[in-house]
């Protein structure tokens, strides 16, 4: 592949840069934004096949009261473990899998702002999923819920390494985080295609934009509440410890409200960051499966941004029964109610979009009106709890069980489906079966609502959430029983997809460029997309760029005589030094892979497995952290020594 | 071609709006009245208030759901494609529409703000009637409750007692880690936040006279399921003999296993967790065990306070509940059932 002309200035870095187009290390070392989306999605679904599994030996405990299949310590493990998986290891991998594939293609660039950031965002996302992970092989899980709240993480009431795990891998996760989120902003901000202005964006481009503004505002909080967290721990510090180190000392003097504080600071934004990229999905599907372009865009885009605004302002409704002021609380309930408004202009437009459409009711229209109706209900129960009152009655109980779900479940990832069946024959250049889509969809609906439906109703009756067992009378039997059916039709839903991927891998149906009859730019080149994406660099003229071109009678108030989509010829030749390309076009500039980004992931790994090394108590063994922390520098320099591309020999 | 003259749209509205009429008004039956810990069926004031509160938030709920989901629904199925490349006029949007579905959510989230705000202060200030107030401590250890009334020189563990139609001022701390104090026939829930003292006030119904269940809202660790309450509310008469019976130290067991059972509690590592008035136990770490023969459960509302389950506690307090504090050496089943024998008697 490698091409003959001499490239300007060729300068060996530390490391030759790899360029075998296949094989393990090509993936390995990859830094194309597409291959490493769908290692984001690959991991991000394994992720989610272990935490579904977690779900599933969960509602088999409660199938039935005082039940024996699981003990109280496995119980909390399993609780904890599956909240943490599936907002940090799955729903948020899986956006930002579409972030990586999708959001270059539809701006018109041929990769991320940084390359190599991307795949080491995707490198310290897989070490802080492992790490968080590893304790299952250790039998020290994290046991103390999701949102560890102080006291019960401190090393008096937590003593085992769990919660190290638990804190070590979430920091590593958000690095990953952080990384990626302004690789995204740069992206978005610099490279999109000429014409292709903020407000001509796609929307799901957009959620990417305000998603990753989130992230960086957000997870420097829960990072400095971690380090203080692990401080406690590990050095006897007493930013949040309130009990004496010894009987008869004195007080140790910490506040276990302020982990609430930051931990909410953090983890509400962070609702939204899970479920932002849901809502740019189903804003591509619907237009495209109505035949319409979005109803009411300029608004579509003040509600996300407002919601994002919001969302910083409302943590401390998770925080309802710990004694805050009246003021505090009438505050905190106007800001949540308030969220309610650009929500619901989601909804109305999304509806209105539909609404004298020529609706096609194939798979990822169904997933996505899926997530309408579903989210719609998460959203009215949302409203309920935003009433401290009525919420001192609601926390901690099934009933906002029920509501997150059917935010994060009937939304996030009923949305993610939606975007997996749309976006699939684009990755793969195959269509997922249809008809088995319909079957996935319909069986993950009834049995989502099956599960989590009756949810209300058991919080209702005053079933506590995180309790692994409950006694016989309490009158929440019946509904156990039918939330665990729903539960395993939810698996079966699961299973139908990965045998409908398998099958599309084999024999599924040629996609085409377009298969959807699509609107953005993703749909004007093959599937899959070459390695450079574009040719050339497109022109934007119009919002939905696609659609306006194959029905130029459609465009309305469309400027008459300018083309949605020109190509313009000198733009890529504008950078790189004008070697041809593999398949003949000039010009096409694509970095080689690197290792760089992948040693420096393991250093990270390295450096926190140190840490875990010495929560036993030997701190001596945070050398070994040093030495991750030296991997993860020497990176550092080879990365920043390393040429764009390897020389060619001779 | 036009729909709009066809029948079958109307019939699916029609029938769209029957199924959510049912499935809206469904939901309010399924609240289960005999679920013990049922958070709709109040029996205090301050239940009430919030019981009131949560109606109508339901009830505008409901509203919207129909109104939402049977429009997505009406939409859906009036306008699924019917034939590949139908040509659809290309609306982009419609400025009063936006403002509309802006200002129509606004005014109906401030009828729900406005007697929210205003039920916050009136849980935020002192009670209504303050005219003998019954205040309790409540604080919360891993995974017990104790109960104190400091103006009535009773102490006790996972059972309260509260007269009806007096006012409760509840404060609410923990020993260890946050538990949350919540017993839904009465109102919502407070959390236990060690250094802090949180406090509610509620005043029970005449009505609710009898038994009412509560537990740890709260995850607080390894057993926080196993954190479980009973509030009794009893008859002024009723409250007034019980706060007497408890004020009084433990009653000398007479003669028999009960008698012996009190020697060996004396002599056992029992005393040093336990306070049993009246004897040398003055321990602090465990339940107060003065009066434990006067309660229906014991490890904190797990299972019945019966000779036969707590001689088996006592045998194997891990094996009933693993994790909890009480680690003893091994007892005899003669032993256990002398201890028992005692422990009943402390009525």
């Amino acid at each position: 592949m490698a091409t003959a002309t001499a490239r300007a200035a060729p300068r060996a870095g530390i490391l030759a840069r790899p360029v075998a187009p296949m094989g393990i290390w090509s993936w390995l070392t990859t830094i194309d934004h597409k291959r490493i989306g769908i290692l984001y999605e690959l991991t991000a679904f394994i992720f989610f096949l272990i935490g579904g599994l977690e779900a599933l030996l969960m509602r088999s405990q409660l199938v039935q009261p005082d039940n024996t299949l699981l003990g109280p310590g496995q119980y909390n493990a399993l609780f904890t473990m599956h909240g943490t998986t599936m907002i940090f290891l799955v729903v948020m991998p899986l956006s930002a899998a579409f972030f990586n594939y999708i959001v270059p293609l539809q701006i018109g660039a041929r990769d991320v702002a940084f390359p190599r950031l991307n795949a080491f965002s995707y490198w310290v996302f897989l070490s802080g999923g492992v790490l968080m992970n590893l304790g299952f092989l250790i039998g020290a899980v994290p046991d103390m819920g999701w949102f560890a709240y102080s006291p019960l993480t401190s090393s008096q009431f937590s003593p085992s390494v769990g919660v190290d795990f638990w804190v070590v891998g979430l920091q590593v996760l958000g690095v990953a985080s952080l990384a990626a989120a302004f690789n995204f902003l740069v992206t978005i901000i610099q490279m999109r295609a000429p014409g292709l202005s903020f407000m001509r964006m796609p929307l799901f481009t957009w959620t990417t934009f305000v998603t990753s503004i989130l992230i960086v505002l957000a997870f420097p909080v829960i990072a400095v509440a971690l380090i203080e967290l692990m401080f406690d721990r590990l050095f006897g510090s007493t930013f949040f410890n309130v009990t004496p180190a010894a009987a008869g000392a004195a007080a140790a003097g910490g506040d276990p409200i302020l982990w609430q504080h930051l931990f909410w600071v953090f983890a509400h934004p962070e609702v939204y960051i899970l479920i932002l990229p849901a809502m740019g999905i189903v804003s591509e599907v619907v237009p495209v499966f109505s035949r319409k372009p979005l109803f009411g865009y300029p608004f579509m885009v003040y509600a996300v941004v407002s919601i994002a605004f919001l969302s910083f302002t409302v943590w401390a409704h998770h925080m309802f029964t710990t004694g805050l002021s009246a003021i505090a609380m009438s505050f905190f309930a106007a800001s949540t109610m308030l969220i309610a408004v650009p929500t619901g202009i989601k909804i109305f437009n999304w509806i209105s979009t539909l609404y004298g459409g020529s609706i096609a009711l194939k798979a990822p229209a169904m997933f996505a009106l899926g997530f309408i109706a579903m989210f719609t209900i998460g959203g009215l129960s949302g409203v309920m709890h935003a009433s401290p009152p009525v919420d001192t009655q609601q926390q901690d109980t099934y009933f906002v069980v029920a509501h997150l779900h059917y935010v994060l479940f009937g939304g996030s990832i009923f949305a993610l489906f939606a975007g997996i069946y749309y976006w699939w024959p684009k990755i793969t250049g195959r269509l997922l079966g249809d008809g088995l889509g319909q079957l996935q969809f319909w069986l993950m609906f009834i049995g989502f609502n099956l599960t989590f439906g009756p949810m209300h109703f058991l919080g209702v009756d005053g079933m506590p959430r995180r309790v692994y067992t409950y006694s016989p009378g309490m009158g929440w039997e019946l509904w156990n029983v039918v939330a665990t059916i729903g539960a395993f039709v939810i698996g079966v839903s699961v299973l139908v997809f990965i045998f409908n991927a398998f099958k599309s891998l084999r024999t599924g149906e040629r996609a085409g460029d377009d298969p959807w009859d699509g609107m953005t730019l993703e749909w004007t080149i093959p599937s899959p997309p070459p390695h450079y994406n574009f040719v050339e660099i497109p022109t934007v003229a119009g919002r939905n760029p696609l659609w306006l071109q194959k029905h130029p009678e459609l465009a309305g108030r469309h400027v008459p005589g300018a083309d949605p989509i020109a190509t313009d010829t000198g733009h890529s030749g504008s950078e790189g030094s004008g070697a041809e390309s593999h398949d003949g076009h000039h010009a096409v500039h694509v970095p080689d892979p690197s290792y760089w980004p992948l040693f420096a992931g393991a250093g990270i790994f390295v450096a926190g497995f140190g840490v875990l090394l010495s929560a036993g108590g030997n701190l001596s063994l945070l050398a070994v952290t040093g030495v991750g922390l030296f991997i993860v520098i020497v990176s550092i320099f080879g990365w920043s020594l390393e040429p764009v591309n390897e020389p060619v020999q001779a | 071609m036009t729909r709009a003259g066809s029948l079958r749209p109307r019939l699916i509205t029609l029938s769209c709006a029957i199924l959510f009429a049912i499935s809206a008004g469904g939901c309010t039956q399924l609240a289960n009245p005999s679920a013990p810990q049922s958070t709709v069926f109040p029996g205090s004031d301050w239940g009430r208030m919030i019981q009131d509160l949560y109606g109508l938030i339901f009830w505008m709920a409901v509203v919207v759901f129909v109104g939402v989901e049977g429009f997505l629904l009406y939409t859906v199925i009036r306008f699924r494609r019917r034939r590949e490349g139908e040509a659809v006029s290309q609306t982009h949007g419609n400025t009063l529409l936006e403002v509309a579905w802006t200002v129509v959510p606004s005014i109906v989230l401030l009828m729900i703000a406005v007697p929210t705000i205003s039920t916050i202060f009136i849980g935020d200030m002192p009670p209504p009637v303050t005219t003998n107030p019954v205040r309790v401590t409540v604080i919360g250890h891993q995974w017990w409750w104790e109960f104190r009334y400091p103006d009535l020189g009773v102490v006790t563990a996972n059972e309260l007692h509260l007269p009806a139609g007096r006012t409760a001022t509840i404060e609410v701390t923990s020993a260890d880690v946050i538990h949350s104090f919540w017993v839904p026939k009465m109102g919502g829930k407070v959390d236990a936040i060690p250094t802090r003292i949180n406090t509610m006030w509620f005043t029970p119904d005449a009505a609710a006279v009898g038994e009412h269940f509560g537990q740890c809202a709260e995850f607080c660790g390894l057993q926080h399921a196993n954190m479980r309450m009973r509030l009794f509310v009893d008859t002024a008469a009723n409250f007034d003999a019980w706060v007497q019976q408890q004020r009084a130290p433990a009653s000398a067991a007479a003669a028999g296993d009960a008698q012996q059972g009190a020697e060996l509690f004396q002599r056992s590592a029992c005393i040093t967790c336990h306070t049993i008035k009246g004897t040398n136990a003055q321990g602090t770490i465990g339940p107060d065990l003065t009066h434990v023969g006067s309660r229906t459960t014991i490890a904190a509302g797990m299972i019945d306070n019966t000779p036969e389950n707590l001689a088996h506690w006592i045998r194997d307090p891990q094996g009933v509940k693993v994790g909890n504090k009480m680690v003893l050496p091994q007892v005899s089943e003669s032993d256990a059932r002398l201890f028992a024998a005692y422990l009943q008697s402390l009525r």
